[in-house]
């Protein structure tokens, strides 16, 4: 009782208002368009967007506005609700002005619906009609363009259909901070454009298409492919990377064809990446595995019959269980991750990794105080970057943090190993030299910082020392700045942070789909992926399962891989598509993929959200916890789980931190609860990193220290099997800071010998980049053209290169 | 070469130190492009969004809202002839088609020796004066088809001249540079950042007290 009187007495009050009629509450500083929808009252609207700033470009939300002067039209999103006002949305001279902004809007708009993807969602066609004049005044010939042009080689421009109502070029420079489009020419001739030549290459361009209130912007995956009342749609969870943005999948005759940003509020706030947003198109790549392959006595691959193929995959599980290694396991779906643990409880199999030597040890993630993205990205925080390029390995997080840094004055400081896509918003920007992270957040903790260390000006070490001791709210992104580097360094820089502010929090970056859903279902056990693929090159591995894994492709030291591969008897593969990897195995175990079977997804901030099958998967795909059960069936350790139902109950009643779990909650969608405590006994973050140790050899004076990250566009599987984004990965460069150019004497552009640490070579095309520091090598990972990975190697700290010119 | 040559590149840093914000200078900096090239050029946008920490796209956004910005190449000097009301009603349509037979052009169009383009403009406030013309912005009133002719006589002999023309070529800024001495130059201050008077009002010395 004394609580709800507390609530209501600390409530700001609200504004009484009348909107046609009725007397309603607004909150304070609340835009009328917002108020009366809360009440009901829709406001016809194109330009406003409730996630960006309002213009008033498009003039559709005139209402009558009554402020004790008379009644005068005034735009409802560019004004707060005010005491006393008295609104009508539904007068004559409201519905004149809505009717001749319509007129005027359809002047030059072509009345092309019958073949426009929007047609039958489109806000111009749906609102002319609710509030349309019902005919045209004007017979003049439309204004005419070019029909669409590609602004990029994901999205088509039609400008004859653009009102200009500024919500792309809204979108590309104050939400994604790419104003690569942008209002040209004036007056009649007003368009949107790009400037010649530079497409709108922006990793958020699908949002454009997205929230275009009519169909100038159309997305070159969906166009053409239907209609939308011919969509049926499930919302569900984006499973590229960690965020666990919202989608709602939309598919027409069991095909997936789009995929859309929902609205969450703790997580993506409706924006997608282009690798969320378009890599369904993998899902009906014709190299999806349909059938169980094993391998015939020929050593070539023959289909088989899952009965048969589980047999065989049951057998080679039978092996000492000590000398079982699992490796990967973040594709799959929580129910999946969880049934694979139960199995591998029951085989007693110690060892398994999901991470495959590109992310951070379990034991970290498990030990860490974690934050929320909301607390991360809360006005006036302070957040420490001490992972790698968020626009490039998590961009929806990106968004969140370069809203919260330039909009509601968080302060960032960027512990990367080179200028990142926040870099222009960093108030401290430490780029250590690979190898020094730990001693440079070690002098910030220290408050030495007086001098250069580890090539990080004095004076960013001071200005992060000054944040840090702020006392305002830390939060530490926390990831691998550089894969050529030992994670151990980031576990060191973790520690120093937090023990300069013991109320840290940390939001694990690590980019892997459902990672956190593996690490909480107990798939993440025992050794680590680089220790199980050392002890399988030593012969110490008689069976190896990947769980949708392609370390050939994606761990860090290929030679290790191709050693490991040799040496175990049994390969295992569990995966969606026949990867190099699996392409060694000895049997491949078909599963169905993302839209394709129900489960649940747990996010970076340990938030649980579904994923909703829309389509059935191809040929004889399973899913992931029927694969499991199976197994266990035939190495007669039933699990006794026949439905989705029956392995969520047993979830919940053998994880703590599932135990809470409202199933039906989950499935309705909305933002999903965040997972309770669990009871795992992690030793603190101050004795991990104490028990670390990582020797950084010396810095050759002739060599240059690697920085191997990731970028969006990879040949990473899921980019690489959906057709239009196949071709944006980029090719393989190494870029150097300008002033190192003098002293290898190469120039900008030149083909460059580049040595690895094995005595390998390769010719590799040199840009300079302001934002590599001095005595560093970056090259991107898994791009066209040379495989860096053959140059990395787990078993040093660091990676030392040579560059010669010519 | 139609980026910025060395020696504007330096007077563009300069102008651009003169802002608080980088991206206020995108304007000044246009005209410098378009006095070094005669129009702007692609290049010289790309330029500039180097300089100013900014997209090629916000430039050509700001370039192409202007009228006065040619993003095509234009003759040495650019003819406006007023076809507004007032100039219309005393022969502004004629005016116009003399001066397409005479230059050998159509409106929008350049001569192929690249001394004129003809464009047809909007009212330019000399109402009074009309039917009136600007050569390179530079008013000519109540032009008779005799008074083009010799117009166009004297240009194209004044463009054969080296030095001191009466009309400098089109995207001259001006002939003679103003400088602002450092001690009286307002400097890169934010307008919520100043402090007391501006600073090119004299300083009222205290009274000496005898």
């Amino acid at each position: 009782m004394t609580d709800t009187a507390n609530e209501q007495a600390e409530a700001p009050p609200g504004i009484s208002f009348t909107i046609n009629g009725a007397t309603v509450e607004a909150n304070p500083g609340e835009l009328l368009i917002d108020a009366a929808e809360r009440h009901g009252v829709y406001i016809p609207r194109f330009c406003y967007h409730p996630r960006m700033k309002s213009v008033g470009m498009c003039r559709m939300c005139l209402v009558d506005v009554d402020r004790g002067r008379g009644a005068r039209l005034e735009p409802a999103c560019m004004i707060t609700a005010a005491p006393d006002m008295i609104v009508d949305t539904e007068s004559d001279q409201t519905q004149r002005a809505q009717e001749g902004i319509l007129d005027l809007l359809l002047v030059n708009h072509p009345l092309d619906c019958p073949v426009c993807d929007k047609g039958g969602e489109c806000p111009l066609q749906d609102q002319t009609v609710a509030y349309g004049p019902g005919e045209s005044r004007f017979v003049e010939e439309k204004r005419h363009y070019e029909k669409p042009i590609p602004i990029s080689d994901l999205v088509y421009l039609d400008r004859e259909r653009c009102i200009l109502c500024d919500r792309c070029t809204r979108f590309a420079s104050d939400v994604a901070g790419d104003p690569l489009i942008h209002f040209i020419d004036r007056g009649n001739e007003t368009q949107v454009n790009t400037f010649p030549d530079e497409p709108f290459s922006s990793y958020f361009s699908g949002n454009t298409v997205q929230i275009c209130p009519v169909g100038a912007l159309t997305a070159e995956p969906y166009r053409f492919k239907a209609r939308p009342w011919d969509l049926a749609e499930n919302e569900s969870t984006a499973v590229v990377d960690s965020t666990g943005a919202r989608v709602v999948l939309q598919s027409s005759r069991d095909e997936l064809v789009r995929v859309l940003g929902v609205d969450s509020d703790a997580v993506n706030w409706s924006w997608l990446s282009d690798k969320e947003r378009f890599t369904y198109e993998a899902n009906g790549s014709e190299e999806r595995l349909t059938d169980p392959l094993v391998r015939s006595e020929s050593g070539e691959f023959a289909t088989a019959r899952w009965a048969d193929a589980a047999a065989f995959a049951a057998e080679a599980l039978q092996a000492d269980p000590s000398l079982i290694g699992v490796i990967g396991g973040a594709r799959l779906p929580v129910e999946g991750q969880f049934m694979w643990s139960t199995l591998l409880d029951a085989l007693g199999v110690r060892d398994a990794d999901p991470q495959i030597g590109d992310g951070l040890e379990t034991e970290l993630i498990q030990s860490l105080p974690r934050a929320t993205i909301a607390e991360a990205a809360a006005p006036g925080g302070v957040v420490v970057l001490l992972s790698g390029d968020l626009k490039e390995e998590l961009p929806t997080l990106y968004l969140r943090l370069r809203h919260a840094a330039v909009e509601d004055g968080a302060s960032l400081i960027e512990m990367t190993a080179r200028a990142t896509g926040l870099s222009r918003f960093a108030k401290a920007k430490l780029h250590a030299l690979p190898g020094t992270i730990d001693d440079v957040a070690e002098a910030v903790a220290a408050g030495t910082t007086s001098e250069t260390v580890g090539g990080v000006d004095a004076a960013e070490l001071a200005m992060a020392a000054k944040l840090l001791g702020s006392g305002r709210p830390v939060t530490v992104v926390i990831g691998r700045t550089n894969l050529a580097e030992d994670p151990g360094l980031i576990t060191k820089a973790a520690a120093a942070i937090h023990r300069l502010v013991p109320e840290a929090k940390f939001l694990p970056a690590l980019r892997r789909g459902n990672i956190h859903g593996a690490i909480e279902t107990g798939l993440a056990r025992g050794r680590t992926t680089t220790e199980i693929l050392e002890d399988a090159a030593a012969g110490e591995v008689e069976t190896l399962v990947l769980l949708g894994a392609d370390p050939l492709a994606d761990f860090p030291d290929r030679a290790l891989v191709s050693s490991a591969f040799d040496m175990v008897e049994n390969l295992v593969a569990v995966d969606t598509f026949a990867t190099a990897s699996s392409a060694r195995a000895d049997v491949i175990l078909p599963a169905a993929s993302f839209g394709e079977v129900d489960g649940s997804f747990v996010n970076l901030e340990r938030r649980i959200s579904p994923l909703r099958a829309k389509v059935t998967a191809p040929g004889q795909g399973r899913a992931d916890w029927m694969i499991a059960a199976e197994l266990a069936a035939a190495l007669d350790h039933d699990l006794n789980v026949t439905s989705l139902d029956e392995v969520r109950t047993l979830l919940s009643s053998t994880m703590p931190a599932f135990a809470d779990i409202d199933w039906s909650n989950i499935d309705a969608g909305g933002d999903g609860p965040l997972l309770g405590a669990t009871n795992a006994v992690t030793p603190s973050l101050a004795d991990i990193a104490a028990a670390t140790s990582v020797a950084v050899p010396a810095v050759d004076g002739y060599g240059l220290r690697l920085v191997v990250d990731r970028k969006l566009w990879d040949l990473g599987t899921m980019v690489q099997q959906s057709q239009s984004l196949a071709h944006l990965a980029a090719d393989t460069t190494l870029a150097l800071s300008p002033a190192d150019f003098d002293a290898l004497g190469v120039q900008d552009g030149s083909t460059i010998t580049v040595t690895g640490p094995g005595g390998a070579t390769a010719e590799l095309e040199v840009s300079a980049s302001a934002g590599v520091p001095r005595g560093v090598a970056h090259v991107p990972y898994r791009m066209n053209g040379f495989d860096v990975g053959t140059f990395l190697s787990a078993s040093t700290a660091v990676i030392d290169v040579r560059v010669n010119a010519g | 070469m139609t980026r910025l040559h060395a020696a504007n590149e330096l007077l563009a840093k300069e102008v651009i130190a003169r802002y608080p914000v980088k991206k206020s200078a995108l304007i000044p900096l246009l005209h410098l492009v378009q006095e070094q090239n005669g129009y702007v050029t692609n290049e010289g946008m790309s330029h500039l969004a180097e300089l100013l920490d900014i997209t090629s796209a916000e430039v050509l956004g700001t370039c192409s809202f202007y009228e006065m910005f040619k993003l095509e190449p234009v003759g040495r000097y650019v003819i406006n002839v007023c076809g507004t009301m007032s100039c219309q009603l005393l022969g502004a349509d004629e005016l116009i088609h003399h001066a397409e037979e005479r230059l050998g052009i159509k409106v929008g169009a350049t001569t192929d020796d690249g001394l004129f383009t003809l464009e047809r403009a909007e009212c330019q406030a000399a109402c009074t004066e009309a039917p009136c013309l600007q050569v390179n912005y530079r008013h000519e009133f109540r032009v008779t088809h005799d008074n083009f002719d010799s117009l166009v006589d004297r240009l194209t002999a004044d463009s054969k001249k080296n030095g001191s023309a009466a009309i400098p070529p089109h995207g001259t800024l001006s002939q003679t540079r103003q400088q602002i001495p450092a001690g009286r130059a307002v400097g890169a201050v934010a307008p919520d950042e100043v402090n007391g008077p501006p600073v090119w009002l004299p300083i009222d010395e205290p009274e000496e007290t005898s």
